[in-house]
């Protein structure tokens, strides 16, 4: 089921992608009709025999998950799943990417079709219960914020001034709640142009099909480069809601979230240490007795065994992606267009909300 | 006689498993056990998986809190309304679509069909070519023809088209007035009912009187002086109740008035025109399924062109025509499930989107496949009921 998608979707025919739209949830019933009903193996055993991680991301949102101009998936959600195939295969490029909209993400994950899911995903109650998902933390604090074409609308430089407009969301997020809430709460009217894909999102946008969009605020900046006059469009500074996005996995497989979720903490305990991907192999030399220990060079460590991966596990995922700080500038930081401050991603350090529990 | 008996059982013993009764019996209940265990298996495996991975089922959350709101919503629906409500919503939107796009595809398909048998050489030629372009061109490109080609590249709404009768026209949709029925105007609806009652009253009349001694009745233009005169005639005489309420311009688009979006209009022309091609062919096939000698017996009967195909081929040629014309009507129903592609929110898209919000995979596929499955069947039975009230009656 994998490989039906893994295809740059916009490069393809429309036709095929909205074929698959419908076939998506009835092939993620059928899934779950016939996968075998006797207790499978556990996650890494399967990926460890298949070889490769299915990470599950987005169809294309610049700096967290979308293909360059050679088809190689770039941005903060792909490294991660790097990050973690570097932690169980020693090899960062030892991962398969399946990209999902925004509805088909969960019946993909839930079914076993990705291994992980790491698509901008916001960590709500409801997604972490009733939808047998478990979040491994925040790779990104971001907050639902609008964007309006200035040239069209000069006047308008706040949300509260949106009252009667026209505002394109993409279906089946947690965007498209918070924007009834904010509308109703502010007792405003407006009309939701609604699309599946974000590339009909976008496409509605930019040809004035509404005068609003809103998504998460990171996605408004990476958005707004794709668009046909960039510096016309401004976000807006209302910050409409919390959205902690973060790499999800089934429930069931408490193995398997871990080696994630300490994948995530080992990125933020790298940048802590100042452990980057060009002085990791010097570090391995360091004196300092807790980053031996990160790294694995204690006497008799058992730090990577216990996790079920080996134990220069961190050096791995260093090598392959970087630290935290490090991945964050490449791929919306101030190493790419998108130019995003670190704000309250920093580490808890430096006055940010990034903290990792002890390595140790 | 004991003899007698053994010979009877004998054959009968020994061609058990022979017999063709008992061995399709046999088969047949073979084949059912085999189905049900089948379908047992898969919703046995499914029920335990599900619960295996934590997640919630049954179908207690049409009653939850939906959240998101729709963008048409032909009945009252906000954020508060249930899920539940939201698929409705959804199911309405499809029904309305699907049947605006039966009736406008039906008589396109209908002109087309008798155009291309025309014997005026460019009528026939334009709508060969038309039926030759939509039928080769996958419906999804059809919409996104009408779409992306024809009503994204209308003007914004501060440069609006102006309509005739204070409508306007612009990338956002057609804004029409909308009429505000005010203290009275119910007489105006008892006005329309009542023409249309006496309408159908006279043409029975005159239909008889026709059988009866042969003189005709100028049934159309008392018709149509009845169904518009009553009902004018009660808007003035109840003080002129109805007023309209104009779209205006305002910060962000035209206000007020009533806003046919242009999401709806795509679908709604792509399904229409898409599907007027195959109906054409349809028409054209069952004009020339009629004997030629129904059409020459009834020109020398002294019937003119058009009232011949229209009291003697026409007829005759329904009887060929509806069965494929129902299969028709079923494929612009489904079709209409490529709604998603444009953002309008048909069945297909709001349950979707309660599906991605509540996660409820299994449960809304279930729906949406028991909902279209109603449709379809509904409307096959539909119309074997017309094709059996049309079917020859042999006296």
């Amino acid at each position: 089921m994998g490989k039906r998608i893994r295809v740059c979707l916009k490069n393809r025919e429309k036709g095929l992608w909205v074929m698959k739209h419908i076939a998506i949830g009835i092939l993620g019933a059928a899934t779950l009709g016939l996968m075998a009903s006797a207790a499978s193996a556990t996650t890494l055993d399967t990926v460890k025999a298949k070889g490769f991680i299915q990470c599950g991301v987005s169809t294309g949102l610049a700096g967290f998950s979308a293909p360059d101009d050679k088809g190689d998936w770039q941005g903060i959600d792909a490294d991660f799943c790097r990050a973690v195939a570097a932690a169980v295969f020693g090899d960062g490029t030892k991962v398969k990417f399946t990209p999902l909209s925004a509805k088909e993400r969960f019946t993909a994950l839930q079914s076993g079709e990705v291994d992980i899911l790491s698509r901008n995903t916001t960590w709500t109650i409801n997604r972490d219960t009733a939808l047998g998902l478990n979040f491994v933390g925040v790779t990104y604090y971001d907050g639902q914020g609008f964007m309006i074409n200035a040239k069209k609308l000069p006047g308008v430089n706040s949300a509260l001034q949106l009252s009667g407009a026209a505002v394109c969301v993409q279906s089946g997020t947690t965007t498209e709640l918070n924007l009834a809430d904010y509308f109703k709460a502010n007792k405003m009217e407006y009309n939701p142009v609604v699309f599946e894909k974000l590339e009909e999102v976008n496409a509605a946008y930019d040809a004035g099909r509404c005068d609003v969009y809103t998504t998460d605020q990171s996605g408004l900046y990476g958005i707004r480069l794709t668009l046909a006059s960039p510096a016309d469009h401004v976000v807006l500074p209302e910050i409409i809601s919390k959205e902690p996005l973060g790499p999800a996995v089934r429930q069931g497989d408490d193995q398997w979230y871990h080696i994630v979720k300490w994948t995530y903490f080992a990125l933020l305990q790298a940048e802590e240490l100042g452990i980057t991907k060009a002085n990791v192999d010097e570090m391995k030399n360091s004196p300092s007795p807790e980053i031996k220990r990160v790294l694995g060079q204690e006497a008799d460590t058992k730090i990577g065994t216990d996790l079920g991966v080996s134990n220069d596990w961190v050096v791995n995922i260093v090598k392959a992606v970087g630290n935290y700080g490090e991945l964050f500038d490449r791929n919306v930081g101030s190493g790419s267009p998108l130019k995003i401050a670190r704000g309250i991603n920093a580490l808890w350090t430096k006055g940010g909300l990034q903290y990792a529990p002890p390595i140790r | 006689m004991a003899s007698q008996e053994v010979l009877r059982e004998a054959p009968s013993r020994a061609s058990l498993i022979n017999d063709p009764k008992v061995r399709s019996i046999f088969y047949q209940c073979l084949v059912v056990a085999l189905l049900v265990s089948g379908v047992w298996w898969i919703v046995h495996n499914t029920i335990v998986n599900l619960t295996n991975l934590h997640i919630a089922s049954g179908f207690g959350f049409l009653k939850g809190r939906a959240g998101f709101d729709i963008s048409d919503t032909p009945i009252a629906y906000t954020s508060d309304s249930t899920y539940g409500r939201a698929i409705i919503v959804g199911l309405i939107n499809t029904l309305i679509v699907a049947f605006v796009g039966i009736i406008t595809a039906t008589i396109i398909g209908f002109v087309v069909g008798i155009g291309r048998l025309s014997k005026n050489w460019l009528i026939q030629k334009i709508c060969t070519v038309y039926v030759e372009v939509f039928r080769n061109i996958p419906p999804l490109l059809v919409i996104f023809f009408w779409y992306s080609g024809v009503l994204a590249v209308l003007p914004t709404p501060k440069e609006s088209i102006h309509l005739p009768f204070g409508s306007f026209l612009n990338q956002r949709g057609i804004y029409f007035p909308r009429a505000i029925w005010g203290d009275g105007s119910w007489l105006i609806l008892v006005g329309l009912l009542v023409g249309i009652a006496m309408s159908w009253f006279v043409a029975q009349k005159a239909k008889q009187r026709q059988m009866a001694t042969g003189q005709q009745f100028p049934v159309f233009w008392t018709s149509l002086a009845l169904i518009v005169g009553l009902p004018l005639l009660a808007y003035v005489l109840s003080g002129f109740p109805v007023t309209f309420d104009f779209p205006k311009q305002s910060t962000f688009n035209l206000s007020g008035g009533f806003v046919v979006k242009p999401e709806f209009l795509s679908l709604y022309l792509a399904l229409s025109f898409y599907t007027a091609a195959f109906i054409s062919e349809i028409v054209r096939a069952g004009i020339r399924g009629v004997a030629k000698g129904q059409s020459e017996a009834s020109a020398a009967l002294g019937l003119r062109s058009g009232q011949a195909l229209r009291l003697v081929v026409v007829p005759q040629a329904m009887r060929i025509v509806i069965p494929p014309l129902a299969s028709q009507y079923l494929n612009l129903t489904k079709n209409s499930s490529l709604a998603i592609a444009i953002g309008y929110p048909d069945l297909t898209a709001t349950t979707g989107t309660v599906l991605n919000q509540t996660g409820q995979a299994v449960e809304c596929v279930v729906i949406m496949m028991v909902i279209y499955l109603t449709i379809s069947i509904l409307t096959s039975l539909l119309m074997n009921w017309f094709n059996a009230k049309m079917a020859l009656v042999e006296r």
